[in-house]
């Protein structure tokens, strides 16, 4: 065990190529996913939040059940409409990094729609009378509410990152775990586990942490930082 | 400022607001001029925060109407009138950025919102806090931005209500000279409150609700000293309970 803790770091330290092609894929694909996913789910949960219509309740709850979306079960859902008979199979981007991304995208936009919404709707209770008399009332609100919600929001694509950063049955599915091409951390170390190497899979889930580590500390320091200065 | 055409007569009739089964207003009808300072009095739950709401177009009537000259009911209008609420609503943004998000809503010219968000904390003696975010000043200097905010958008008519409510005298007094300089520079006022010492300092004209209606309106030293109806007379005495 001590060799395998030891041949991982050297793997880290010795910036072997086949290593950090894993870590930079892994990293293009899952931040992709999430600004993906903040593109489409912040505007939308507010909008969830703000809007009345019929069946926003069933909605709410929809939103909600997804983000405990199993992931293999999304990875097949992906696989089934991009197989070359699938609805969706015409973009031939099966076993590819942009059907990883589709997959992940799926895991985190729940999330990220249904804590926007939450947090944005408790925002709505208490800026309504104020906005609404401004003339911002329904659509016309959101962009004030994500604004003012920024920080609460970086909480939500942190969690999406999580999510996405932590995923294998969805990847491993859509993309194949081609070594090379669509081999991420996660399906990595999955794999080399699997095979008895362990330095590899260690040194990736060192890598990993550290990673998730860092985000969320830049994250945070960000949010001081802008709260400080930008009020 | 006030070489447009004014918005004002605003006229209120008939108007009822029902929930539940319930008329929570009903059958307000009103008449507020240019330059009028109108006091709504009442006990809690006599209606006097809807109708502000309702007048405002916050809220629409179950029934009736509300009528603004000079088009004060388009969306033109709408921005002439502005309301202040009784727990003053602080965006997540520093004092400054509250005025310029609100001048930003009203539309206007991107170059002028600075100077114009600065000139209305100036002018009610905030710019020391402009800065400061918002939420966490006192309980006073929020309503004195709240009113500041509205003020900056330079309406016809400034709807208050119960402004001062949990306000100690000091931050009270501060506020009443905010009504005084507003009206000063031509603003109507229509507030509500529970002080009637306020309502005489303040107002031009009074009307006492009860239940949802208005049971007596008039200029307010007749409306204080010698009010006509028996439940006005109750609630000045301190005896009437909704």
């Amino acid at each position: 065990m001590d060799g395998a803790f030891a041949q991982a770091f050297f793997l880290i330290v010795g910036f072997d190529s086949e290593f950090l092609g894993i870590v930079g894929l892994s990293l293009r694909i899952t931040l992709t996913a999430i600004a993906v996913s903040a593109l489409i789910g912040l505007p939308l949960g507010a909008l969830l939040a703000v809007c009345r219509f019929p069946g926003r309740g069933a909605a709410v709850v929809a939103v909600n059940a997804l983000m405990g979306l199993p992931p293999v079960v999304a990875g097949l859902v992906v696989y089934l409409a991009l197989s070359r008979s699938g609805p969706a199979g015409f973009l031939g981007i099966l076993f590819t990094p942009a059907a990883m991304i589709v997959a992940q995208t799926i895991l985190v936009l729940p999330i990220v729609i249904a804590l926007t919404r939450q947090i944005t709707e408790d925002l709505w209770g208490e800026y309504r009378d104020h906005l609404t008399s401004l003339g911002l009332s329904g659509p016309r609100a959101i962009g004030t509410l994500l604004y003012d919600a920024r920080f609460a929001l970086s909480i939500t694509l942190l969690a999406g990152f999580g999510r996405a950063a932590a995923e294998v049955g969805a990847v491993m599915i859509v993309g194949g775990n081609i070594a090379g091409y669509t081999r991420t951390m996660t399906t990595a170390i999955a794999l080399e586990t699997s095979k008895g190497d362990l330095a590899l899979a260690l040194g990736l889930g060192i890598v990993l942490l550290a990673l998730t580590l860092t985000i969320n500390v830049v994250v945070f320091g960000a949010s001081r930082v802008w709260r400080h200065n930008v009020g | 400022m006030r070489d447009r055409p004014s918005i004002l007569p605003l006229r209120a009739e008939g108007l009822v607001f029902e929930t539940g089964g319930k008329r929570l207003v009903d059958g307000i009808d009103l008449v507020v001029g240019r330059g009028e300072r109108l006091a709504l009095v009442g006990p809690n739950g006599a209606g006097k925060t809807l109708t502000l709401r309702l007048l405002h177009g916050l809220v629409a009537p179950t029934e009736g109407r509300v009528e603004w000259a000079a088009g004060g009911g388009s969306t033109a209008g709408r921005k002439r009138h502005a309301m202040v609420f009784q727990k003053p609503v602080m965006l997540r943004r520093s004092a400054l950025a509250n005025v310029k998000h609100t001048l930003v809503a009203a539309g206007y010219p991107g170059p002028e919102i600075a100077d114009r968000a600065m000139a209305a904390l100036s002018r009610f003696g905030l710019d020391s806090v402009a800065a400061r975010q918002a939420r966490v000043l006192s309980g006073g200097e929020q309503q004195r931005l709240a009113i500041a905010r509205a003020a900056g958008l330079e309406p016809d008519v400034l709807f208050l209500d119960e402004p001062t409510a949990a306000l100690d005298p000091g931050a009270t007094r501060q506020i009443e000279a905010m009504f005084d300089e507003l009206h000063g520079a031509g603003v109507t006022l229509i507030f509500s409150t529970h002080d009637l010492g306020q309502a005489r300092r303040l107002a031009t004209r009074a009307a006492v609700f009860s239940k949802g209606r208005i049971i007596e309106m008039g200029p307010v030293p007749d409306i204080l000293e010698s009010p006509q109806s028996a439940e006005a007379r109750a609630f000045l005495n301190g005896e009437l309970l909704w």
